[in-house]
Formats: C-alpha cells, sequence, structure tokens
C-alpha cells in the first residue's frame, strides 16, 4: 500500500470519526453528570434530519447545523424530563427517543419533500464545504509532511476542525472549570452537590443540553458537510450506540475519547475499502467482520478483560433526596 | 397504606399514558396535513374490519406476545433486555436450520423441532450477554444493544455466504419443504361454505403464543423459579442473604428471555415466510419493549398490549397504502407509547397519587417512621 | 436577653400520610450545644434537615440571629450561616479533600485558585481546631473519623457559625468520639452554635448545654442539661418509664453448638475485614459481639449465613460447614439449622414491595410445607402460615396481604424475628435486632430472643447498642478491626472496659 492510499484511508479515518466524536463528547457531558444516555442515535438522526432539510429550504447550511442542534435540544429536554424532573428510567427515555426520532424523521421528510423519506440534494451553498487550509497546494511537495498535510490534514469541513478542538476544550472544562468538578461531582455524588448548596437539578439539565448540543452539530455533520449531501432514512445507521461504545472504551475521559472514535472510525474506513485489506495482509476479510468490529471490542472491554470500565458511580440513577 | 388503589396502578395508569400518547400521534398526523379521525377510521377497518383484517393483526400480535414476554421475564428479575431483535434474528437461524436440514414427516413434529431450535437458538445468543453479567457485571443493556447488530451482521454473513442457494440473487434461504407448512388461519377456521382469513399469515403459532402467556404465568407467580426471579428483581442484596444465586437467576432469567424473544421466528419465519430472508424481524423485538412496558411485565397485561401493537401494526399498513402517512407513523407510535408508559411514568403517576391521596384523606394515626 | 441564635416556631412536616414533624418550637442560644434526642423515627433527623434547607416544611418558620429566615434549599441555609454534618456523609469518593472542601464554595469560573486559596485555609482551620487532614488524601481512601473532619471543615471553610451534627458518633470509637467531642467545645469556645443529635443519653450529658427531647414527632420538652438525669429523659423519649433490664434467669449451657476456629474474610475489594477469630456458643447461652460499626461483625454474620465467603474453620454441632465452595449459601445454612435475623431489615431481611405473606417464605420458599406439588408453590398454605405467625408475634395490622414497605418498623422487624425464630433452628444469627424500631416492639423482640436461649438454642447478637449487648449476652466479646479484642462476662465488666476494648485497646487477657 502506497502513502497516498494510506493518506486517503486515514482520511476518511478522520471523517467518519468525526460524528462518533462529537456523539462521543455528547455522551460524556451526560453521563459524567450521571444522566445515562443511549438516546445519542435519535438526537443525531433528528439533527441530520432538521438540519439537511432547514439547509435546502433555505440554502444555509449554517442556518441548517442551527436547525439540528434545535431538533436535537428538544429531545435532550425531553430525556431530561423523563430522567431528572420525573426520575423515570433513563435506558427507557433513550430507547423511546431513538424510536421517535426513527420515526419521526421518515414521517416529516416524506410529507415535506415527498422523497420517500430523504431530503433533496443539498446543493453548494447548503452544506458544509471541505475547507483547503493555507498552504496546501503549495507544501504538497515537501516529502512525507506535503502529503500529510494537504491530504490528511486538509481538506475537512469545518465541523470536523471543531469537532477536534472540542476535545481538548472538553477536558478543560472537566477539569479545570468550576462547572467541571460541579458536573463530575454530580455524576458521582448527587446528594454532596445538593448539600453543598448546589442544585443538581439545574447541574444536569445543563449537562443534557451540552450533549443535545453536541450530538445536533454530529447530525449536521452527517447531512450537511462534503461529501454528504442531504438526509437519508436512518442515516445515523447505529452511529449513536458506536459512540456509547467509544465512551466506555474511553472509560469516559476526553483524549481517550478521541482514540476510540479514531479506531473505530478507521474500521467504518476500512470497511469501505475492503479491497485494501485483501491486498495488505492477503486474505480477505468479510466487511460484516469490520462492521460488527466495534461492537465485539466494546463488549471484550465491558468484559473487563482490558481494564475495567467503571462509570460514574451514579449513572443511571435518578435523585432523589433520601427519606 | 398504599398511595392508590391496586385498579389504578394496573389500569388507569396505562389507559392514561396511552391517551397522551395517542394525543401527540393524532397532533403528529395533524401536522402533516392529514386527518386524525379518518386515519383512526381507516386503521380499524383495516385491522379490525374484515376476517383477512383480523389474520394480519393476529399474525402481528404473535410476534409481539413473544417478543413482550421475553421483555417481561427479564423485567421480573430486573434485567433490561434490549436484545429482542437479535435473539429473534438467531431464532430465525435456528427455525431455518431445523426446517432445511432435518427431514421431518409431519408439520406438528416440524412446529416443536422448530420451536425447540428457535428457544435454544435465541437463548444461546443472550448466553453471553447475560454470563458477562453475572460474572463480570457488564452492563446487560450495552451488551444486548451490541449484540443486536453482532447478530445482524452474523446473519447477513450467513445468508450471503453459506445459506444462500447457489444462483439466487436474494440473500435468503431456499423455501422449506411444504410438507411441514404450519396450518394458517384459514386452514383451520375456513367451513365448505366460507373461507376465512384469506390470504392472512395468521397461523397456529399465535395458540402457541398464548400458551406462552400462560406458561410465563405460572411461571413467574407460582413457581419457586420465578419466586426467586422477583426476589431477585426487587433487592439483589436481600436476594443474596435468602441464598438465591444471583448468577443462576441471572443466566436463567436471561436465556429465558432469548428463548421466548427466539420464538418469535416460528411464527414470522415457519409460519409466514417459510424461509429465512434478511431483516426478517423487523423491529418486533424493540416493539417488545412498549409491549412489555404497557402490560406491565405481566402475561395477560402483554397479551393485551400485543394485540394492540397488533393493530397499531396492521392499521400502520393500510394507512401507508391508501394515506399519505408512511408506515413509519406507527414507529412514532411506538416510541410515544415507550415515552408516556416507561419514562414518564411519574408524569402521570404522581398527580393520580395526589388525587387519591386527597380523596382519601383522614385523620391518619400512623407511628411516624421519618428518619 | 440575648437572641437566640436559631428559633424554630410551629415547623410541622408530613411525608404523605406520615406526620414527621407536628408543631415543634425550639430556641438555641448563642455559642451552646444544644442536644437534640428521641428513639429512631422521633423526627429529629426531618426537623435539622428542614434547617438545613434539605426538606420543604409544610408550616412554620425559622429565625435565625433573630431575623425570619427563608430556607428554600441548603444554599439559603449555607448563606445563613448553617453547616450541616449527615449521618451519612455526603462526600464525593473519588474526589480529593480539597476538591470536596471547594465544592459549592469556589470563588470564581476557574478552578486553581479556588483550590490554592482553599489549601491555605485548610492549613489555618487545621491549627485553629486541631483538624489536621491531608488536603490531598482521596476520599475513599481515608477513615471515617478523617472523613468526618472533612465534613466539619467543609461546614467551617463556608463560615458557618451555627453547626448541625447528626448521630456524629454512630460510626466512631469511644476514644473518637473523645476526641470529636474536643473539637466541638474548641468551636464552642470560638463563639459558634452547635446542635447535636443523638439517641444515645450518655453524650447528651456529657457535651451539651440544654437539650430538647422529640418523641414521635413532638417536641417533648426542653431542659437544661445540669438539671435532668439519663432516667428522666429515657423517659421523656419513650413517655413512660422504661425498664432497660431484661427479664431473664441464668444461662444454663448445654452441648456446643457453634465452634468458629481462625475464621478470615477478605471483601470483594479486598479488605480484610475479620482477622483470625474463633469463638464457640454452647446451646442455651447468648454470645453478644459488641463493637463500633464497621469493624467486621456485618463480615461475621455474612459468613455465618452463608453469603459472604471466608477462610478458616466453622463447625456446627460438630459437623463443618463450607465457607467458600458451593454449598456456602444461604440455603444449605438454613438446612443446617442456622436462622438469621440480618442486620438491614430493609436492605436483607425483607423485599420490601413482597406481601407479608411473601415475606414469611423468604429464604425458606423451599420448604416442602409450602410446596404443592413438585412444580407449584402453594401460596395459600403460605398465607395461612403467615396469618398464624403474625397473630403470634403481634404483628399490626395482621394482614398477611400488605406489603412490608407498609410497616412500622418495628412490625416489620417482628415479621423477620418470627419467620426465623419460628423455624426452630439450632443457631440464631442476629445482627441488631432492634435497631429503628419502638420501645414497645424492642421489649418483645428482647423476650423472644431470650425465650429462644431458654429453648436451648444457641444465639449470636451483634449489636452496636451496647445497653442491647450487656443486657441479653451471657458472654461478650468485642471486635476491633477485625478481631476479637476480648471476651468478658456482663456482671463482670463494665461499660468503660467494653468501650477500651472496643477503641482497640487490649486489656488483661481475658
Amino acid at each position: 500500500m502506497d502513502l497516498l492510499t494510506l493518506l486517503q484511508v486515514l482520511d476518511s479515518t478522520v471523517r467518519m470519526a468525526t460524528p462518533l466524536l462529537l456523539a462521543c463528547l455528547a455522551g460524556l457531558f451526560s453521563e459524567r453528570a450521571g444522566i445515562f444516555d443511549i438516546g445519542l442515535e435519535g438526537k443525531m438522526l433528528a439533527a441530520a434530519f432538521l438540519a439537511a432539510a432547514i439547509a435546502s429550504v433555505t440554502g444555509s447550511a449554517w442556518i441548517g447545523l442551527v436547525a439540528g442542534i434545535g431538533a436535537s435540544l428538544v429531545l435532550a429536554i425531553v430525556h431530561g424530563l423523563a430522567s431528572i424532573t420525573f426520575r423515570g428510567n433513563q435506558l427507557i427515555s433513550g430507547v423511546a427517543i431513538n424510536f421517535f426520532a426513527a420515526g419521526i424523521t421518515v414521517v416529516v421528510a416524506q410529507s415535506w419533500f415527498g422523497q420517500g423519506g430523504r431530503t433533496p440534494q443539498l446543493s453548494d451553498g447548503a452544506r458544509f464545504q471541505s475547507i483547503t487550509l493555507p498552504f496546501a497546494e503549495s507544501l504538497s511537495g515537501v516529502p512525507l509532511l506535503g502529503p500529510i498535510y494537504k491530504e490528511l490534514i486538509s481538506g475537512h469541513s469545518i465541523l470536523v476542525y471543531m469537532a477536534m478542538l472540542i476535545v481538548p476544550l472538553t477536558w478543560w472544562v472537566l477539569y479545570r472549570t468550576r462547572f467541571g468538578l460541579r458536573l463530575r461531582a454530580v455524576g458521582e455524588n448527587p446528594a454532596a452537590v445538593d448539600t453543598a448548596g448546589i442544585s443538581v437539578v439545574r447541574l444536569r439539565y445543563s449537562a443534557v443540553l451540552i450533549c443535545g448540543v453536541l450530538c445536533g452539530i454530529a447530525g449536521a455533520q452527517l447531512a450537511t458537510a462534503e461529501p454528504a449531501a442531504g438526509f437519508i432514512k436512518d442515516m445515523t445507521a447505529g452511529r449513536g450506540y458506536i459512540a456509547l461504545a467509544a465512551l466506555i472504551f474511553a472509560k469516559w475521559r476526553p483524549w481517550y475519547a478521541l482514540m476510540a472514535c479514531l479506531l473505530f472510525g478507521f474500521l467504518q474506513a476500512l470497511e469501505l475499502r475492503p479491497d485494501l485489506i485483501t491486498n495488505v495482509i492477503g486474505i480477505k476479510v468479510q466487511g460484516q467482520l469490520l462492521s460488527a468490529l466495534p461492537y465485539i471490542m466494546t463488549v471484550v472491554i465491558l468484559a473487563g478483560f482490558v481494564g475495567k470500565a467503571i462509570p460514574p458511580r451514579a449513572g443511571g440513577e435518578p435523585y432523589v433526596k433520601e427519606r | 397504606m398504599e398511595k392508590m388503589p391496586k385498579w389504578a396502578d394496573i389500569f388507569l395508569i396505562p389507559l392514561v399514558s396511552l391517551v397522551l400518547a395517542a394525543i401527540f400521534s393524532a397532533i403528529v398526523i395533524l401536522a402533516i396535513g392529514e386527518d386524525p379521525w379518518a386515519a383512526v377510521k381507516l386503521m380499524v377497518k383495516g385491522a379490525l374490519g374484515s376476517t383477512y383484517a383480523w389474520g394480519y393483526t393476529l399474525y402481528y400480535a404473535t410476534n409481539f406476545i413473544f417478543t413482550g414476554l421475553a421483555v417481561a421475564v427479564a423485567f421480573h428479575a430486573r434485567m433490561f433486555n434490549i436484545g429482542g431483535e437479535g435473539q429473534a434474528m438467531l431464532g430465525g437461524l435456528g427455525v431455518a436450520l431445523v426446517c432445511l436440514y432435518i427431514p421431518w414427516p409431519h408439520w406438528s413434529l416440524a412446529l416443536i423441532g422448530a420451536s425447540v431450535g428457535a428457544a435454544l437458538f435465541g437463548a444461546a445468543w443472550t448466553a453471553i450477554p447475560a454470563f458477562l453479567q453475572a460474572k463480570r457485571g457488564s452492563h446487560i443493556v450495552i451488551t444486548t444493544i451490541m449484540f443486536n447488530f453482532i447478530a445482524n451482521a452474523l446473519l447477513v454473513y450467513l445468508l450471503v455466504n453459506v445459506l444462500k442457494p447457489v444462483g439466487m440473487m436474494e440473500p435468503a434461504t431456499s423455501k422449506f419443504p411444504k410438507l411441514i407448512q404450519l396450518p394458517s388461519f384459514r386452514d383451520m377456521f375456513s367451513t365448505a361454505d366460507t373461507i376465512m382469513f384469506r390470504g392472512a399469515p395468521a397461523n397456529i403459532t399465535f395458540f402457541v403464543a398464548v400458551a406462552a402467556c400462560v406458561a410465563v404465568w405460572l411461571l413467574i407467580w407460582r413457581t419457586r423459579l420465578g419466586y426467586e426471579l422477583r426476589a431477585f428483581g426487587h433487592s439483589e442484596s436481600a436476594a443474596k442473604y435468602a441464598g438465591i444465586n444471583p448468577t443462576k437467576i441471572i443466566m436463567v432469567s436471561m436465556l429465558i428471555s432469548g428463548g421466548l424473544a427466539g420464538m418469535m421466528a416460528i411464527n414470522n419465519v415457519m409460519g409466514e415466510a417459510e424461509r429465512l430472508v434478511l431483516n426478517a424481524v423487523e423491529g418486533a423485538g424493540f416493539i417488545g419493549i412498549a409491549v412489555a412496558l404497557m402490560g406491565r411485565s405481566h402475561p395477560f397485561g402483554v397479551f393485551l398490549a400485543a394485540l394492540l401493537f397488533g393493530f397499531l401494526y396492521q392499521g400502520g399498513a393500510e394507512l401507508a397504502l391508501w394515506t399519505s402517512i408512511p408506515r413509519e407513523m406507527i414507529v412514532v407510535i411506538q416510541a410515544l407509547v415507550i415515552l408516556f408508559t416507561g419514562a414518564l411514568d411519574n408524569m402521570v403517576r404522581m398527580p393520580l397519587e395526589r388525587l387519591f391521596l386527597g380523596l382519601r384523606r383522614k385523620p391518619a394515626a400512623k407511628p411516624a417512621a421519618a428518619e | 436577653m440575648t437572641t437566640p441564635a436559631i428559633e424554630l416556631r410551629g415547623i410541622s412536616k408530613a411525608f404523605g400520610p406520615v406526620q414527621a414533624n407536628k408543631d415543634i418550637s425550639i430556641r438555641v442560644m448563642p455559642g451552646t450545644i444544644h442536644g437534640i434526642i428521641g428513639e429512631n423515627g422521633a423526627g429529629k433527623s426531618t426537623l435539622m434537615s428542614i434547617l438545613y434547607g434539605f426538606y420543604k416544611a409544610d408550616a412554620g418558620e425559622i429565625f435565625i440571629n433573630g431575623k425570619k429566615t427563608e430556607i428554600p434549599d441548603s444554599q439559603h441555609a449555607i448563606a445563613a450561616g448553617i453547616g450541616m454534618v449527615f449521618q451519612h456523609f455526603k462526600l464525593v469518593e473519588n474526589f480529593t479533600v480539597l476538591e470536596n472542601v471547594v465544592l459549592g464554595a469556589e470563588d470564581g469560573a476557574m478552578l486553581r485558585p479556588s483550590l490554592a486559596k482553599a489549601r491555605s485555609q485548610l492549613k489555618q482551620l487545621a491549627e485553629e481546631y486541631e483538624l489536621n487532614v491531608d488536603p490531598d488524601a482521596v476520599i475513599e481512601e481515608i477513615g471515617v473519623g478523617m472523613q468526618q473532619r472533612v465534613e466539619i471543615l467543609k461546614a467551617l471553610y463556608r463560615q458557618a457559625d451555627i453547626l448541625i451534627l447528626d448521630e456524629p458518633t454512630g460510626v466512631l470509637t469511644p476514644a473518637e468520639a473523645d476526641q470529636l467531642f474536643r473539637i466541638l467545645g474548641r468551636l464552642k469556645e470560638e463563639g459558634k452554635t452547635i446542635i447535636l443529635i443523638t439517641h444515645k443519653l450518655r453524650e447528651i450529658m456529657e457535651i451539651t448545654d440544654t437539650v430538647s427531647v422529640m418523641r414521635r414527632g413532638e417536641m417533648t420538652a426542653t431542659v437544661k442539661t445540669q438539671d435532668t438525669s439519663p432516667p428522666e429523659l429515657a423517659e421523656l423519649m419513650v413517655g413512660r418509664k422504661v425498664l432497660l433490664q431484661v427479664d431473664k434467669v441464668p444461662a444454663k449451657p448445654g452441648a456446643m453448638v457453634l465452634e468458629v476456629k481462625n475464621l478470615n474474610v477478605t471483601d470483594s475489594g479486598g479488605v480484610h475485614r475479620v482477622k483470625d477469630v474463633s469463638f464457640t456458643i454452647r446451646a442455651g447461652e447468648i454470645l453478644g459481639i459488641a463493637g463500633v460499626a464497621g469493624n467486621g461483625q456485618s463480615e461475621l454474620l455474612e459468613v455465618l449465613g452463608g453469603y459472604e465467603f471466608g477462610k478458616g474453620e466453622v463447625l456446627i454441632n460438630g459437623q463443618s460447614i463450607d465457607l467458600t465452595g458451593r454449598h456456602s449459601n444461604g440455603q444449605t445454612r438454613r438446612e443446617r439449622g442456622i436462622a438469621h435475623v440480618p442486620e438491614d431489615r430493609q436492605r436483607e431481611g425483607l423485599i420490601m414491595d413482597f406481601m407479608a405473606w411473601e415475606n414469611i417464605a423468604f429464604g425458606y420458599h423451599h420448604d416442602p410445607k409450602y410446596q404443592k406439588n413438585r412444580l407449584f408453590m402453594d401460596n395459600a398454605a403460605i398465607r395461612d402460615d403467615t396469618a398464624d405467625k403474625m397473630q403470634r408475634f403481634d404483628v399490626r395490622p395482621p394482614n398477611p396481604m400488605l406489603q412490608a414497605k407498609s410497616f412500622s418498623g418495628g412490625n416489620q422487624q417482628k415479621i423477620v424475628v418470627a419467620r426465623e425464630i419460628e423455624r426452630n433452628p439450632d443457631l440464631l444469627l442476629v445482627g441488631q435486632p432492634t435497631r429503628g424500631v419502638d420501645i414497645g416492639a424492642i421489649e418483645f423482640i428482647h423476650k423472644q430472643i431470650v425465650a429462644l436461649r431458654d429453648q436451648g438454642k444457641a444465639i449470636l447478637l451483634v449489636s452496636v447498642e451496647l445497653d442491647e449487648i450487656m443486657s441479653l449476652s451471657d458472654r461478650i466479646a468485642v471486635m476491633f478491626d477485625g478481631k476479637i479484642m476480648g471476651e468478658r462476662l456482663p456482671e463482670k465488666t463494665n461499660v468503660k472496659e467494653l468501650g477500651l476494648l472496643m477503641a482497640g485497646v487490649a486489656g488483661e487477657a481475658a
């Protein structure tokens, strides 16, 4: 395999990893605050649809992005209501949200555009285009670094760069700010936060809302950033669950989340190029095996064979002042 | 003192939740420019208006009884089995292998064989998640979700590469032998003069499903295993004190759950398609969650809720046929039912509890236990 | 006349149908230590939680330093200068001491300056009040005494002038408790007002200036400590004269029933909980195990009860029982004639959502008399048996169809005791039999335990209540840090000697 092919695979790795990463960080905020969220998939899907729909109507990717975030936020608020205000089962709420998104996107898309549950093809202005970083062309002659810069680092949509920046930002918020301290505390022991005079409800809602925003961006990336050009029915295709798997893989830590998502993104990129694996290792690997690999790896991690993944202690439990 | 009468807990709360789900569904239908009332009429006619319609409704209900029972049994042991979809896929594989590779002399024997195959394969698919939960504390919700995806990949692989007859394009097995075709409702209920259930897929499996309801009821409320299962579900620490083995309960409850989910395949694979195709389960595994929640994990409740969802499913298909409301509307309704009966249970419950408490507040001289 | 630091007027609070506080008024003078005493369930903690804004009162007013103050949440309580040390600490286990202190009292949006400031402040506070704690220690790695200091430091860091402590000595050895009282004394000297909630008369007499007594949600009296006496307080607490002694004839020990030899228990977290414990119990005697909670008593009961693994040897009627393998579980223990009233009836002894009759079968659901045939249980037979037991143990209301959670604590405990004692076991394990139980039920349960002894059964009693140990036991063993520090005869020892043993100070050989 030559350098260029490798770079192409890595390039699509980054692209594949981006929505995973955004969703994973979304889940990180929520779960660190003690709210389990298996509804990442649904929020992403709803955001992908509305972002594409609004972008196609207005012709602006940015307005689409805002709309996508809005859709995701609405579902996040529903999840908040169910799991914080009404102390319901967070898993069941997540399941409901996933189904709701899976159904409503197609119902609305069909009634709106009449194209069998998809949005119209987005024009160039209505989607996030690849950005060529400065000097990408002129530096391409430099051996090794030049092509890496041009093929791998340059040429992604703005949302990809945003996602990469959100990783250090998340780390900083979590470990260097008052909000982060409180967020981590409320996921471990909400009673400690409550008696310290901080509102558990407000804190958890903020986490759930941040989760909504990030899922919104993830959805928009999926549907409106090049090479995507619109919403297709069920287009998240389990990415929300893979993001969840990555979160467990990363043991709820931001930098590890980046690595886990890149790894899973790489597997997805390979799935697109089965010929490459055959060429490199000489045996034909089933595409199905590659697509199942993230799930299998997560099960192995969960089994604790590769270090134990301990979730935040108060995770999944609604906070009730003890009696 | 009970906060509210038992009948309110069992009937009123699900009813109110259902009404809320219906209202929201109506809003969605209105929003896409259709008439909800006309839609309901169409659904009733399409799902209940003829024996043909009933034949479809009961066919779907049969699927949902199995997957609903699967989720319900696991719920009793406080296990949340989201893996019904994958387990039903594997159940289908079991049915296909049993039907294709064993030369059955008669359909009745084949039905027994297929039931065993379906249950075994479904149960086997829960064995790893259950074992990991019991022994390593791996969260069963996540592992069963993962196993759904793995099941899907496995089935694609097997159908495309192994089971597909040579020369066929579609990834599916060949047809099962004619000899083991299950009796459909048409075969069973038509008289010489009138043909009933013409062309509808409902078949004898419906009665297997009803029997499964009775069996699950007996299991949960009449046997020691059921007692242990419920005890474990209510309090793991107390169960350990009483000498109830957590590993055994987790394994057994999940294996039964997976077996029930797998048994759905005798309906859709053996009874209807008579071969194994991709995506044969069509989300029924997930609908089991809604059915179990709606039915309060009680087999009779599951039966009623399965009928309701059978009605919604068949009615939804009719809607898609005659109006511009797509089939996915049923997924929305299903989501709303899960949301209101499951996640937002307290939203409905708390005001009702307050209502009942207010209705019968009397000078209760209770020994205060408030510390 | 000085204004009270705290004044509560007419506080009432109900939880559903249960009236936890009824029209309570109280005044606490600044710079004093005010005790609030009452039985479990008298409503002490509820009252203080209202003062701390953790619960909202249905009626009543709060005045802080003479000013009417609304306390809708803990934030307002903190702002009003109130700090609270809960019975169950409210600490984030995997945070450091410093992070726990800072949480909720940060100076700005950035963390580092807050932490730096807290570090220097903690040093100051440590010097001022002898409250030494390593600021970088992680909570889950320090002892309970230390954790309690962190809670006090949290309050002081928030500049609390009023400090509420809820049952602070429950987890402490007598020596640690004395140290705590010294700290409280210093705080009082500095002009802080302290409210001490306890059910231990000794603590009230030792440290408080004034004391209020609560009974069944009502405030029955407030008196100066120096003007009262323990018997008077006890009477105020329960509303009648209390028999502190249990009537019993001397034990007539018979054959050896339980022999424990070099028992060791390591829990799932790898902590060595029970260390080389050996003791025996004969038929017709009660061995009481005294000790501060968390010194291995729970694990000892769990191993004997079959749901924790141990190493060593345990003989029942001369035959050893399995401690590690397949036969080490609650079922096989019951088959060997061991019955067990567990320490925590709500977590272990009962299934709160099960009905009384289902709970009577709990642990004995394999009993042939509860089965209809090989497949099915005979629910009607269990219900009949339950009705019978409820009547004989005076469980109120005697309705087998009620859920366990709808009975009061005392009646719940009677259900457990009825189930276990009626099995006629050779050995009865009893953990904290009267925790959270009203006085009437305590007397009843004590009588049942003594009656079982007199029938020639062996009884192992674990309790953190020294009075209970002293009055019920025929022999007393004291556990500290997983070891048995010594055995004493109740008539030849006293609370002081036992207290020293409980603190790990070994006396002369037993």
